[in-house]
C-alpha cells in the first residue's frame, strides 16, 4: 500500500467506527418524536459539553486556525478563540439557561416555537424560518466543501494511475492532488456517513458521536502539536524544540503589528451568533436538567484554548518552514503533518480533522429537520393529524433535500470557506438582540421583533453584495482613514435600532403571555 | 455578589482588547509570544469567573 491508501484506509476505518457507534445510539431509540429530537431530555452535564463544544468547533478549528495564524501572526487567537470563550459561556449563562427552561416548562424544541409564543405572532415564524435555514445553509456548505478538499489532499498518490481521480495543472502535469479522493467524491461520503447516524441515532446518536469526535479531534490536535514541534525544533527535549520553534518566527507574526485594533474589536461581535444558532438552540433542549449548563459555561473557554493555542502557534512556526506558494494558508496544516510525520499519524489526523466537521454537520443535519417538522408541518397541518413515526420521517426527508441543496451547492465552488463563515456568523449574531430582548425585555412586540429581522435581512444582503457576494475577503466598513470595523457592527445596529423603536410604537403582548415568560 | 461577577465579566471583555501589548514581540518561557500568551490568560480567566458565576449567581 502506498501513503495515500494507509491514510484512505484510516478515514474508512474511522467512518465504520462512527457508523457502529450511530448504530448503537439507535438501539436507545423509543421511536418518538422527542426521543428523536431532543433524546427525552437525557443529556448529562459530560456530554452536553462535550456534544455543544464539538458543534461549535468546526474544521476550522484545525485547519482555519492554522491557516489564518500562517497568514495573519498570533492575533488570530484573541480576534478569534479567546473572544468566542468569554462570549460563548456568557450566551449559555445568559440565553441557554434561560431557553432551556422555557422549553422544559412550554414543551419546546424550536426557537420559532418560542418566539410565536412569546410574540403571540404566527407571522415572526413565518419570517424567521427561511432566514434561519438560509444562514445554516452556508454553514453545511463549510463543512461539505472542507470535508472533501481535506480528503483529497490526505490522499493525494491513492491512486495516480485512476482517470476520475486525476487532478491536473492547467499544463497538463499533476498537481499536488493528483490520485487522491476527488472532492466531490470525499464530500459525497461524509454527507451519506453523517445522514446515515443521524437517521438512525436521532439526537442521541448525534449527541453520543459528537462527544467521541470532540474527544478524538482534541487529542489528535494535541498528538500533532507535540509531534510537529519536536520535528520543527529539531532538539533534544520537547522544551528545547519548543523554544527553538518560535525563536526564528518574524515580528510581524508574534505581535498584532500588521492587525487593525478596530477589527480586532468588532470581532468581538461575531461569537454572539451562538445564541441563535438553531442547532444549539436545539442541544440546548436535550440537558436533563438547567445544572447540567454549568460544566459547559465554566469548561468551554478553557476547552477552545486547548484546541487553538496549539494550532496558531504551528500556523506561525509554518512561516519559518519554506511552504511552497502553491500550498493554500487552510492547506498548511495538511502540508507540514504530510511532509513531517509519519504516514499513519497524517491518517489520524485526517481523522480528526473530519471529526471536527462532522461534530458540527450532524447537529445542522438535525436541526432543519427539527424545524420542518415543528414549525412548518405540526404547526399548519396539526399536531394530532400525524403520528409520531410519519413526523419523524417528514423530518428526515427534509434534511434530505436540505443536504442534497448543500451538496449541489459544494460541487459549483466558492473561493473563500473563511469568509462564508463570517458572513453566515455575521447573520446569526445581528440576530441576538431579537433573543436578549425577547428572554429580559418585556415591552419587545411582534412588530419590533418582524422589524428587526427585516433590517437585519436587508442590511445583511445590502452588505453582502457591497462585498461582491463575498469575494472581496478583506471586505470592511470603513469610518474614516483608521477605523475599520466588521459588517457585522452596522447589521447589528440595524437589527437593534429597528427592533427598539418599533417595539416602542406598539403595544406589548397580553398580560397572560407577559406573566408567563416573566414571573414576578 | 452577583453584581461585582457582572463587573468581573465586563473587567474581563474590556482586558481582551489587550491594546499595551499590541507590538511587544517577548516570548513567555521562550517560545509563547506574549500577545498569545495573554489571550491564553484571558481564556483561563474566563473560565474562573464562569465557575464563580455558576456557582454564586445561580432549581430541575
Amino acid at each position: 500500500m502506498n501513503p495515500g491508501q494507509i491514510r484512505l484506509a484510516i478515514i474508512a476505518v474511522y467512518l465504520l467506527l462512527l457508523l457502529g457507534l450511530g448504530f448503537i445510539a439507535s438501539r436507545s431509540f423509543s421511536g418518538t418524536k422527542k426521543d428523536y429530537l431532543l433524546a427525552s431530555h437525557s443529556i448529562g452535564p459530560f456530554l452536553l459539553l462535550m456534544s455543544v463544544f464539538g458543534t461549535t468547533m468546526t474544521a476550522f478549528a484545525l485547519v482555519g486556525s492554522t491557516g489564518e495564524a500562517f497568514k495573519e501572526g498570533i492575533g488570530v487567537y484573541g480576534m478569534l478563540a479567546s473572544s468566542s470563550g468569554i462570549i460563548h459561556s456568557l450566551c449559555f449563562f445568559v440565553i441557554g439557561v434561560k431557553i432551556y427552561s422555557f422549553g422544559r416548562k412550554y414543551g419546546y424544541t424550536t426557537q420559532i416555537q418560542f418566539f410565536r409564543d412569546r410574540l403571540e405572532s404566527d407571522l415572526i415564524g413565518v419570517l424567521l424560518f427561511p432566514i434561519l435555514v438560509g444562514l445554516v445553509i452556508p454553514y453545511l456548505l463549510i463543512g461539505v466543501m472542507a470535508s472533501g478538499t481535506v480528503i483529497q489532499a490526505m490522499t493525494a498518490g491513492a491512486f495516480p494511475e485512476w482517470a476520475s481521480f486525476a487532478a491536473l495543472k492547467p499544463d497538463g502535469s499533476p498537481s499536488p492532488m493528483h490520485g487522491g479522493v476527488p472532492t466531490w467524491l470525499g464530500s459525497a461520503a461524509i454527507c451519506m456517513v453523517v445522514l446515515i447516524y443521524v437517521f438512525i441515532g436521532g439526537m442521541r446518536g448525534t449527541a453520543w458521536a459528537n462527544a467521541f469526535q470532540t474527544i478524538v479531534f482534541m487529542v489528535l490536535g494535541l498528538v500533532t502539536f507535540v509531534s510537529l514541534a519536536n520535528k520543527i525544533g529539531g532538539q533534544e527535549t520537547f522544551f528545547e524544540s519548543l523554544k527553538a520553534a518560535s525563536a526564528s518566527v518574524s515580528e510581524s507574526h508574534v505581535t498584532r503589528s500588521e492587525m487593525s485594533t478596530s477589527k480586532f474589536l468588532t470581532y468581538m461581535l461575531i461569537p454572539l451568533s451562538v445564541g441563535m444558532f438553531p442547532h444549539l438552540f436545539q442541544h440546548w433542549l436535550t440537558a436533563k436538567s438547567a445544572r447540567s449548563f454549568k460544566l459547559s459555561v465554566v469548561c468551554h473557554p478553557i476547552f477552545i484554548m486547548i484546541v487553538w493555542a496549539p494550532c496558531v502557534l504551528i500556523g506561525v512556526w509554518a512561516t519559518t518552514q519554506n511552504i511552497p506558494p502553491a500550498v493554500s494558508a487552510n492547506g498548511v496544516l495538511a502540508f507540514l503533518v504530510k511532509t513531517k510525520l509519519s504516514t499513519w499519524l497524517a491518517g489520524l489526523l485526517t481523522a480528526g480533522i473530519l471529526a471536527a466537521i462532522m461534530s458540527s454537520l450532524d447537529s445542522q443535519f438535525l436541526c432543519v429537520g427539527s424545524m420542518f417538522t415543528n414549525d412548518i408541518v405540526e404547526h399548519y397541518v396539526g399536531k394530532d393529524r400525524l403520528s409520531d413515526t410519519a413526523q419523524v420521517w417528514t423530518a428526515r426527508v427534509f434534511v434530505i433535500l436540505i443536504v442534497a441543496v448543500t451538496y449541489w451547492l459544494s460541487l459549483r465552488g466558492y473561493k473563500s470557506v473563511f469568509t462564508l463563515g463570517v458572513w453566515c456568523f455575521s447573520g446569526f449574531a445581528s440576530l441576538f438582540p431579537l433573543v436578549f430582548a425577547a428572554l429580559y425585555w418585556k415591552k419587545l412586540t411582534a412588530a419590533g421583533a418582524l422589524s428587526g429581522v427585516l433590517a437585519m435581512l436587508g442590511s445583511w444582503l445590502y452588505l453582502f453584495r457591497d462585498s461582491g457576494w463575498g469575494s472581496n475577503t478583506k471586505y470592511v466598513i470603513k469610518l474614516g482613514e483608521d477605523i475599520e470595523v466588521m459588517p457585522v457592527v452596522a447589521i447589528f445596529l440595524c437589527t437593534l435600532v429597528a427592533m427598539v423603536a418599533t417595539s416602542l410604537m406598539t403595544s406589548p403582548p397580553s398580560d397572560k403571555t407577559l406573566a408567563k415568560f416573566f414571573p414576578k | 455578589m452577583k453584581t461585582v461577577l457582572w463587573i468581573l465579566v465586563a473587567i474581563l471583555i474590556v482586558a481582551h482588547q489587550d491594546f499595551w501589548n499590541w507590538n511587544d514581540d517577548t516570548l513567555v518561557l521562550g517560545f509563547i509570544p506574549i500577545g498569545l500568551a495573554y489571550h491564553m490568560g484571558i481564556s483561563l480567566a474566563a473560565g474562573i469567573v464562569w465557575f464563580l458565576m455558576v456557582n454564586l449567581a445561580w432549581d430541575d
